[in-house]
């Protein structure tokens, strides 16, 4: 059963931002409040936790982007996420290529394979 | 803790039913943990390997998108603001839908089109062929990165599916719930052999019973025939004999 339209939201560097928004992912809801957030040099980290934070407690986002090395900047806050939904994915920047190693996700599943392994 | 002990139940052939019935319920309850146990990892080992590649998939989608960016840029200039002044609505959204894997509901995100481009009303129409491209290359990305969402989210459910499992399997393995197969299996033995003693017992007693009845009787035929010789035995009384019925009145 399909349940209700959800938004992808992204945090990210001004290029990442605008090009997913060419793509057609952004929207302001009834509060005007957008779903992504350009992250400049002057960007605090705890700006960048609270509008994460804010992204997991809205019940219209499903997916949230993330470039991975603003992930880094909040790590704690990522690997607290313990759900499913929303889902969030870390995404290569222009100067920072993605790295398998630092993702949060993968990194669950090294967890359960050492214990697999002991079996 | 005498946790080994067996069942306190009274032994009859009811009771060695129940007993079969509860020890068949407990192992068929574990070897179905263990199987489901098995199919999620199954899965869950698929999804770790198709996340890795899309992953990889992703990388050079963003960096063909992120390089169509730069070559936009360098033709119509810097529209990012444009761009991130001139958000309204969502043209691409995403449905939440259930799959199902062993029992466990995995969500997974299905990406769907609504309305138009909001960015046609836009000045952007300076540097054309380019933008297209590159709002081809960043909806590319969505759709990629959409099923890369699909994929991350049935990972993480099936790690606590897993989790959880597993304890159970080691719990009915190893821990308290351990005690409960053997202890069922105890008190099974425990009621045959009873069951098989009372009868036995049975045996015996009726054994023993026919014996003395058969003394007995064996005991009171030598006592008639000495009462026989000795002349003292009358012949019981024949009802089928012709004598003169006392309580007929008329003949």
């Amino acid at each position: 059963m399909a349940g209700r339209g959800e938004l992808i939201a992204v945090i990210g560097d001004e290029d990442t931002v605008t090009g997913f928004l060419l793509g057609g992912i952004g929207e302001l809801n009834k509060n005007r409040h957008p779903n992504f957030l350009v992250v400049e040099k002057d960007t605090t980290i705890n700006e960048i936790e609270d509008t994460f934070r804010q992204f997991l407690h809205r019940d219209d986002i499903g997916i949230i982007l993330i470039n991975q090395y603003i992930a880094e900047m909040v790590r704690h806050a990522l690997d607290a996420h313990q759900h499913s939904i929303p889902a969030v994915l870390e995404i290569p920047s222009k100067e920072h290529p993605y790295d398998a190693a630092k993702d949060s996700i993968l990194r669950r599943a090294r967890g359960m394979f050492t214990a697999e392994d002991l079996r | 803790m005498s946790g080994k002990d067996r069942i306190e139940i009274f032994p009859s052939r009811m009771a060695q039913t129940i007993m079969k019935a509860r020890l068949k319920g407990a192992q068929t309850g574990r070897n179905l943990l263990k199987k489901k146990s098995d199919a999620l990892t199954l899965r869950f080992r698929q999804i770790l390997k198709k996340i890795i590649e899309t992953k990889m998939l992703m990388g050079k989608v963003m960096r063909e998108a992120a390089f169509s960016l730069a070559e936009a840029k360098f033709t119509a200039g810097d529209f990012s603001t444009t761009v991130i002044q001139n958000v309204n609505k969502a043209q691409v959204k995403i449905r939440a839908k259930k799959d199902n894997v062993a029992g466990v509901t995995l969500p997974v995100f299905e990406h769907y089109h609504e309305g138009t481009d909001s960015y046609e009303l836009t000045g952007l129409a300076r540097g054309g062929e380019q933008l297209a491209k590159l709002k081809r290359n960043y909806a590319k990305a969505v759709e990629l990165l959409v099923e890369l969402a699909s994929l991350q989210t049935s990972f993480v459910t099936l790690d606590e599916a897993i989790k959880i499992t597993n304890r159970r399997v080691n719990a009915i393995e190893h821990g308290e719930l351990s005690v409960i197969i053997p202890r069922i299996e105890r008190t099974l033995a425990y009621i045959i052999t009873e069951l098989d003693e009372r009868e036995r017992e049975e045996f015996y007693r009726l054994k023993k019973i026919q014996e003395k009845k058969k003394i007995l009787k064996e005991k009171s035929e030598k006592d008639l025939e000495h009462r026989r010789a000795a002349g003292e035995l009358l012949e019981p009384a024949n009802l089928l004999a012709e004598e003169k019925d006392e309580d007929l009145l008329f003949e």
